[in-house]
């Protein structure tokens, strides 16, 4: 095992040269920066230390020396709409990002309950969600989130109320539903094995009837209160004038229950209480599942597009103030700080700086902001402060307009559900057809045969087994898939994942990670080797993430005379010659035109005699994309690059994985044609991003995966969210789609030949109803049996290169 | 056999008690967050205070 010096903190490399030490319960230990030294000081003051003991991912590292942006929050008139009452204390709800594992909730949760006038500070680690109950005179809304922000985390307002209450009723309904269907499922159960039993070995008939009644008696709380979601649903269909999944199954339930009541109450004929409640049961817990995939890939989504921030510093008269951001109008000036995110498109009018437009662009290099130049809102300002003048607000903004572009995309989507449902309910008119052919035809021949005869065709044809064939299986998927990181929000996401053939990758943070990386110097004359520690040296003054590719060159160099020239490079004297590193044009102001011998590249290097060096950048590989690409060529999809970013990054990429087919500068519209193009083509298109450019692709494509990092857009329109951020469940995802699908299949002819078999057998009047239920719930259990294999058989090992948790002992 | 006049009577009521709890417990939330409340056990080895008796102090 290597030992490689990671910070003990936020697990990232520590740089060479840097020699900073945290106080860990008294024990030194390394760290990668300032702002670690202080959270892990911070954790260790307050006698948290057990954090590094608990944790099961590394903390997030904190950003240093973060303006105070909190303390706006403590004016009555922007905490007042946010804070709910709760005993004469303020609530305020907060969703943290960065949260990793239960030990950072637990983390954020001591630290807050050791501030004075805390009352209670409840953390769900699943969705991220704080609820805090304080009280107003002793502390602040500001000094909460101020000692969020120093752990690490990012908090944001949620308001009084909102979504998580809604969700966190709707589960807990279900859930009940779900218990009072399982508990009468199991009372009638067992109660049915004795009857059936009884049956045989001949019963006293009181006993008979007196079971029977019990049963009736805990079935019809089952059917009213834990049944209602369906009669719900076939009524809400039946309104909208086309047959839903919700239709048979209400008709057939209803059926069984009513014949049931009616031979108990006439103590004759058969009663089939045990199928109505296991039938509920059984529908109920696939639904629970699969709502809890939904919720929590929902609340992803949701948090992130918190992202674009509630608040802006309006510039009127050369007043300074803070303003909602849904007040701003176009033509206003906002001052923008640096590391905060645009609040609206506009033009620069004072000030240089860098923006990060990755997750509108996909570039990921920080694009240079000189006067002129246009922002656009969600994007982040990386440099220093600079004024905008704005040009479109709100709607009318580049951001709201991907979205809408992405809703677009999703609307064109529920054609196959469409499809489903129409199948469902043509398969629903002839069962009923068939059972009012059958009945007439019996009372035609023998009256008092008739309805024994029309109920065991009722009973057999109960799409059971039919409408069980495809949920269990995929709640049994979602569960394994779930199991390994991977959330499936979208039922037929399995199954076209199954057949998809084709595989189209963003670049930018989905097979890179999305920080830069020093790939190649060529150097003019002389050694790269000497010209290394020089720009080592220049960029250790600048805060420019491409600075961070140098952390690693250790340099003896020294500078003098630094100067930062936002958005261009930066200038020093080393060895009494002036040198800058930047941009093209910024070194050409010093040391003339660049020669053409000189490779074309996104920073040079040069002084007042001439150019150096050009410098290229690369992004680092995701250690698992290698594994995962050739993994899934192994299972016959081929892959694809669709990236925004510029042609070098994406070639060497696509060098690396040796992908053939790798586009670069690509627009969010041409990603979009590209999967259109290979969809039209009969290609069954996955697509894998992260970015919001990638949310209309990720919405067009057959199936998508969004990785966990990634924006709110992509993973609210992807099929399946990975939440542990890592390529190396995709194979696995694929397999298992594979595997769940054929099981699938298997089902459906399984269900489909018992009802092609009993049918005319039933209807023929061969099959007494009791028979007819054994054979409905044999059939079923065949079908849940055969999806729960699925869970049984061991997974396949993940990709080698899966996050590996830093855990310090 | 007659004894089963009794017995699923009180059956019913104990699945009723059992339906109570249950709802009960959703109620209080107690499923809400079935991961963290895991962590509260190993926590609270922690050499620190806890929040109750911090809030009696002055």
């Amino acid at each position: 095992m290597t030992q490689a010096r990671t910070c003990f903190h936020c697990a990232e490399p520590i740089p060479a040269g840097a020699t900073f030490t945290a106080d860990v319960a008294g024990t030194p230990q390394a760290v990668c920066c300032l702002g670690c030294v202080a959270a892990a000081e911070l954790i260790s003051e307050a006698g948290l230390a057990d954090f590094y003991r608990f944790r099961t991912a590394a903390a997030p590292k904190p950003s240093e020396a973060a303006e105070d942006v909190w303390s706006t929050y403590d004016r009555p008139d922007i905490s007042a709409p946010l804070l709910g009452q709760e005993d004469g204390h303020a609530v305020v709800n907060l969703l943290i990002e960065d949260t990793r594992c239960a030990a950072c909730s637990w983390l954020i949760g001591e630290r807050l309950k050791r501030l004075a006038g805390i009352v209670r500070a409840d953390m769900n680690p699943a969705t991220g969600r704080a609820q805090i109950v304080f009280r107003r005179n002793r502390i602040g809304l500001s000094s909460i989130l101020r000692t969020i922000a120093s752990l690490g985390y990012r908090p944001h307002v949620l308001g009084a109320a909102d979504t998580l209450e809604i969700a966190t009723r709707e589960r807990r309904r279900a859930l009940k539903r779900l218990a009072v269907a399982g508990f009468g499922m199991m009372q009638v159960m067992m109660i049915a094995t004795g009857l059936y039993v009884g049956a045989h070995q001949g019963m006293d008939p009181i006993i008979r009837e007196y079971l029977r009644i019990t049963c009736l008696v805990i079935t019809a709380p089952v059917l009213v209160y834990s049944g209602r979601p369906f009669f719900e649903g076939a009524l809400a269909a039946i309104r909208s004038r086309h047959l839903g999944m919700d239709v048979p199954v209400s008709i057939g339930l209803l059926l069984a229950f009513v014949a049931s009541a009616w031979n108990t109450l006439n103590q004759r004929g058969e009663i089939y209480f045990d199928s109505v409640t296991m039938f509920i049961f059984l529908l109920l817990l696939s639904r629970y599942i699969e709502m809890g995939a939904r919720h929590r890939a929902g609340s992803t989504a949701e948090a992130l597009l918190r992202l674009v921030p509630s608040m802006a510093m309006r510039i009127l008269d050369g007043q300074r103030e803070r303003v909602a951001v849904s007040t701003l109008q176009a033509g206003d000036r906002i001052l923008v700080p640096a590391g905060e995110c645009f609040a609206a498109d506009g033009r620069v009018v004072e000030g240089t700086t860098e923006a990060d437009e990755a997750l509108l662009t996909g570039e990921s290099m920080p694009v240079a902001k000189v006067p002129g130049a246009t922002v656009v809102a969600g994007s982040m300002n990386l440099g220093s402060p600079v004024v905008v003048e704005l040009s479109a607000v709100g709607q009318s903004t580049v951001l709201a307009g991907i979205v809408r572009l992405l809703e677009r995309a999703q609307a064109q989507r529920p054609r196959i559900a469409r499809l489903a449902d129409r199948a469902a309910s043509w398969f629903v008119t002839r069962v009923l057809l068939g059972t009012m052919a059958v009945a007439v035809v019996w009372w035609w021949i023998d009256p008092s045969r008739a309805f024994e005869a029309t109920l065991a065709v009722l009973v057999v044809t109960c799409p059971c087994a039919l409408s069980l064939a495809t949920p269990t299986v995929v709640t049994a998927a979602t569960a394994l898939l779930a199991r390994q990181g991977l959330l499936v929000t979208r039922a037929d996401a399995l199954e076209t994942l199954a057949q998809t053939d084709h595989v189209v990758f963003d670049k930018t943070g989905t097979l890179t990670l999305g920080t830069p990386r020093l790939v190649r110097v060529d150097s003019l004359n002389g050694n790269p080797q000497d010209i290394l520690p020089v720009a080592a040296a220049l960029e250790r003054a600048s805060e420019h993430p491409l600075a961070r590719a140098f952390d690693a060159v250790p340099s003896d160099v020294s500078v003098s005379e630094v100067v930062i020239h936002a958005g261009q490079g930066v200038e020093g004297m080393v060895a009494g010659e002036r040198v800058r590193i930047g941009t093209e044009d910024f070194v050409t102001a010093l040391a003339g035109k660049r020669p053409t011998t000189l490779s074309e590249a996104s920073v040079y290097l040069g002084t007042a005699t001439g150019w150096r060096a050009a410098l290229h950048f690369g992004d680092t590989l995701r250690p698992e994309a290698r594994a995962v690409v050739a993994s899934l060529r192994g299972r016959g999809l081929t892959p694809h690059i669709a990236s925004g970013d510029h042609a070098e990054a994406v070639r060497n990429v696509a060098l690396e994985l040796s992908i053939d087919d790798a586009k670069a500068r690509m627009l969010p519209a041409e990603k979009l044609a590209l999967v259109q193009d290979l969809t039209a083509r009969g290609h069954r298109v996955l697509a894998v991003g992260d970015g919001i450019n990638d949310a209309p692709t990720l919405g067009a494509a057959s199936v998508s995966v969004a990785l966990g990092s990634g924006s709110a857009l992509a993973q609210a329109s992807a099929d399946l969210v990975a939440l542990r951020s890592n390529l190396s469940t995709l194979p696995l995802a694929v397999d298992t789609a594979r595997r769940a699908t054929r099981i699938i299949h298997q089902n459906l002819v399984w269900a489909t030949v018992y009802n092609v078999v009993a049918l005319p057998v039933a209807a023929l009047g061969w099959v007494p109803p009791w028979l007819a239920a054994v054979g409905m719930s044999v059939s079923s259990l065949v079908v849940v049996l055969n999806a729960l294999r699925l869970t049984r058989t061991t997974a396949p090992d993940a990709v080698a290169g899966a996050t590996k948790v830093a855990f310090v002992p | 056999m007659s004894i089963i006049f009794l017995l699923i009577p009180l059956g019913l009521v104990l699945v009723g008690f059992a339906v109570w709890a249950f709802f009960w417990a959703v109620g209080d939330g107690q499923f809400d967050d079935l991961e963290s409340p895991g962590w509260s056990v190993v926590a609270e080895d922690s050499p620190s205070a806890g929040p109750q008796e911090r809030e009696e102090s002055p």
